[in-house]
């Protein structure tokens, strides 16, 4: 059941935004080095609603994954405000943040992130673990997850009896699984060939089909075509937003 | 309920109140403390780990605890079986810990054990009047100087407890005791305890007969030649056949046998019915010079009426003495409670050195499996970054490396045990003599230990892995 490796041209189909998901307005991040201040994000506002696909884009250093960090919950920032389906997230404990990470992102790294010593159904388990569903709801979920991806038949293998893509597909599976609102993908296709990397897209590109919302971050032309809508960033700064044509 | 800020403080806090008092309980079962406070202690204890348990569990939510729960006990095992040497060098000192417990708990039972089979041989409720004291003393000349007992005391004792048949004084029986060689035909058995007595000795002691029966009181008047042999005499000199009726020879005096008593066991080097030849004291005295035996009047009292007992024992025994009223005792009321008395700070010696291994050994332990678990910690740090963007709360985590660090302990608790059970066993087949007691109380009780250990020295690096930084965690390289 591999997914199709149709051009993504000739199936491109675009859906109108849905309710806003994220809201950011004016945040920055400092780090202080010692004697040094540095500023990843210097003043960042974006809007992110339901259905979109955006890809984030920038030179290295830029803050890319400080922002995408910050998106997923992971990080606070320094100053500004973020809203998550309207709720502002500094309020939040840390429980409710750890929920809303569980439940409505989904996080996909560059380094795949599988835990080594379990097979690939379990990897895909883990999130509904935490999100406390049974036994058998979670092998259910986790193997149709794992069908959707194209890994039907790797359910038992553990991650270093698979290919990259094949790695990446686990972890993009494991980030489906408990139907988040928003895919957040951090160079996805970062360790990847470029013909793996653009089955990984094709796969993307199926999932928004599908209905998720996904943001991708890449510094790649090529990867960043893909979606819908393009931010740039540079020091720590929005340079443009734009629609793909 | 889920997630509340106090059931992840009530959980923990709970738990140590659980270790204090369970440590608590051991000490006093050990020491045989107050029974009212050692229960107590007890009780809290398991009550606190109940209420550690369902408050963990309110802290978790079922749902979200018993798959995280197995989760982690999986993921316990593949480390566990990833670093087989590292987790068996860990538990070392879990092992050793357990070990030490065990067997001084069994050793410490054991000595109760047969410091109570030995003693309730004798009787329970009897007090002794001897010259000696049963228990050490300096100044001996002062006791040997004193004038002997004579077992004809037994009368007045006697006429004053029929004179009052409602005082706390019941029954005197002379007792006289010589070492001797007993022999029969080809059959011999040296230094012998011969006991010289009265016919109404059975009253007193708790032992049944085997077979045959005590001698009669005509018997023991007539002063005729009959005995009551201990199992281990009649075994070693009638091996394969009866001995009643049959004669065994002690000095130059043929006697004939009467009786066996039941099997006793006996316990290092105690006092055993087991080997004793027992005779009425007019034979006794045709063969053994009464004065140096040791004579000692046996009294059964009321044992509800003990400290009365001694008192009005004690004035009989003045009066029978002729003692005026400024003069001492010159006579000794000796009762098993001397023994016990000498034998709890043996158990209590035991106790400490026990506890101090045990202590230093689960110290040792526990600073392993620490590092154990810190190492485990950053190894996997940046799993752990994986895990929070998965949506893995902070009390997950800390579960997860908790029950990694108990696991290993267990591992080695559990170890301990079947180590420490084949030690006493192979120490019971060595030494029949010493009863070891290994209980399911002790096997609950390192398990207990094994656990309490594995939480305390696990809870720090877990605390500090729960506590990571997301995002630091992930950068980890
Ligand atoms: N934990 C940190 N401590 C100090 N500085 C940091 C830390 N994390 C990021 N930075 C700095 O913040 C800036 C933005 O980093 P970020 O990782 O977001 O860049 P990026 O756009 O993702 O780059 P790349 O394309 O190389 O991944 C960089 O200058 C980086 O050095
Ligand atoms: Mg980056």
């Amino acid at each position: 059941m591999i997914p199709p490796t149709a051009t993504p041209a000739a199936t491109r189909i675009t859906r109108p935004p849905g309710a806003l998901v994220i809201e950011i307005e004016g945040v920055t991040k400092l780090y202080k080095m010692g004697a040094e201040t540095i500023h990843a994000l210097r003043g960042v506002s974006l809007k992110i609603h339901r259905n979109e696909y955006l890809a984030i884009m920038g030179p290295s250093g830029s803050g890319k994954s400080t922002l995408m960090n910050m998106l997923g919950c992971l990080d606070t920032p320094t100053a500004g405000r973020y809203e998550f389906n309207r709720k502002n997230v500094a309020t939040m404990g840390d429980d409710e943040l750890a929920d809303i990470r569980n439940r409505e992102i989904g996080f996909v790294f560059q380094t795949f992130n599988l835990l080594p010593r379990s097979d690939a159904l379990h990897n895909v388990e883990l999130p509904l673990i935490y999100a406390g569903l049974g036994k058998s709801g979670r092998l259910d979920k986790a193997r149709r997850a794992l069908e959707n991806v194209g890994l039907g038949q790797r359910m038992g293998h553990k991650p270093n009896e698979l290919s990259g893509g094949q790695r990446q597909r686990v972890a993009i599976a494991r980030a489906l699984v408990n139907d988040p609102s928003i895919i957040l993908a951090d160079e996805p296709t970062g360790n990847l060939d470029s013909k793996t990397g653009e089955e990984i897209m094709a796969l993307f590109e199926q999932l928004y089909a599908q209905g998720n919302t996904i943001i991708v971050v890449t510094h790649e032309e090529d990867i960043a075509r893909h979606a819908r809508r393009i931010v740039r960033l540079r020091d720590g700064l929005i340079e443009s937003d734009k629609p793909v044509e | 309920m889920r997630g509340r800020f106090i059931f992840s403080v009530l959980w923990p806090a709970c738990l140590i109140v659980a270790a204090l008092t369970g440590a608590a309980w051991l000490v006093g079962w050990l020491v045989k403390a107050d029974p009212w406070l050692v229960s107590l202690c007890g009780g809290t204890a398991l009550a606190s780990f109940a209420a550690a348990l369902l408050f963990g569990i309110c802290d978790y939510g079922w749902g979200v605890f018993w798959p995280e729960l197995t989760e982690s006990l999986a993921i316990s095992a593949a480390q566990v079986a990833a670093n087989k040497l590292r987790s068996a060098l860990t538990a070392l000192g879990v092992i050793i810990g357990i070990v030490a417990v065990t067997l001084m708990g069994t050793a410490i039972l054991g000595i109760d054990a047969g410091v109570e089979r030995s003693l309730s041989g004798f009787g329970d409720d009897v007090l002794y009047v001897s010259k000696w004291p049963w228990r050490n003393v300096q100044d001996w000349w002062n006791f040997r100087n004193r004038r002997d007992i004579r077992i004809d005391y037994v009368e007045p004792v006697t006429a004053a407890i029929a004179e009052r048949p409602e005082g706390p004084l019941k029954l005197a029986v002379p007792s006289v005791y010589w070492s001797a060689n007993v022999i029969r035909g080809e059959y011999r058995v040296s230094n012998v305890s011969i006991l010289g007595t009265s016919s109404e000795l059975p009253y007193l002691v708790k032992s049944d007969m085997k077979e045959g029966r005590f001698f009669t009181e005509v018997e023991a008047r007539g002063g005729r030649n009959v005995v009551v042999i201990g199992y281990d005499i009649a075994d070693a000199l009638f091996p394969n056949e009866s001995p009643l009726d049959k004669t065994i020879r002690i000095r130059s005096q043929q006697y004939t046998v009467v009786g066996v008593a039941a099997r006793q066991g006996s316990f290092l080097g105690m006092f055993s019915w087991d080997s004793v030849v027992i005779m009425p004291v007019d034979a006794f005295t045709r063969s053994f010079p009464i004065r140096w035996a040791d004579p000692t009047i046996r009294v059964q009292v009321d044992m509800a009426r003990l400290d009365e007992a001694k008192e009005e024992l004690r004035s009989i025994m003045r009066r029978v003495r002729g003692l005026g009223p400024e003069q001492k005792d010159d006579f000794e009321i000796n009762s098993q409670q001397v023994i016990r008395d000498q034998i709890d700070p043996i158990k209590a010696n035991i106790a400490i050195g026990g506890f101090f291994i045990t202590g230093l050994a689960l110290f040792v332990g526990a600073i392993g499996i620490m590092n154990i678990t810190s190492v485990s910690v950053k190894e996997r740090t940046k799993e752990i970054g994986t895990r929070k963007a998965l949506g893995a709360r902070r009390r997950t985590i800390l579960l997860q490396f908790l029950i990694e660090a108990v696991s290993i302990c267990v591992l080695g608790g559990v170890g301990g045990l079947a180590l420490a059970w084949g030690l006493s066993a192979a120490v019971g087949a060595l030494l029949p003599s010493f009863p070891l007691v290994f209980s399911a109380a002790l096997v609950v009780l390192g398990l207990a230990i094994s656990v309490v250990t594995g939480v305390l020295s696990g809870f720090m690096p877990a605390l500090q892995a729960s506590k990571l930084d997301p995002v630091v965690a992930l950068r980890y390289e």
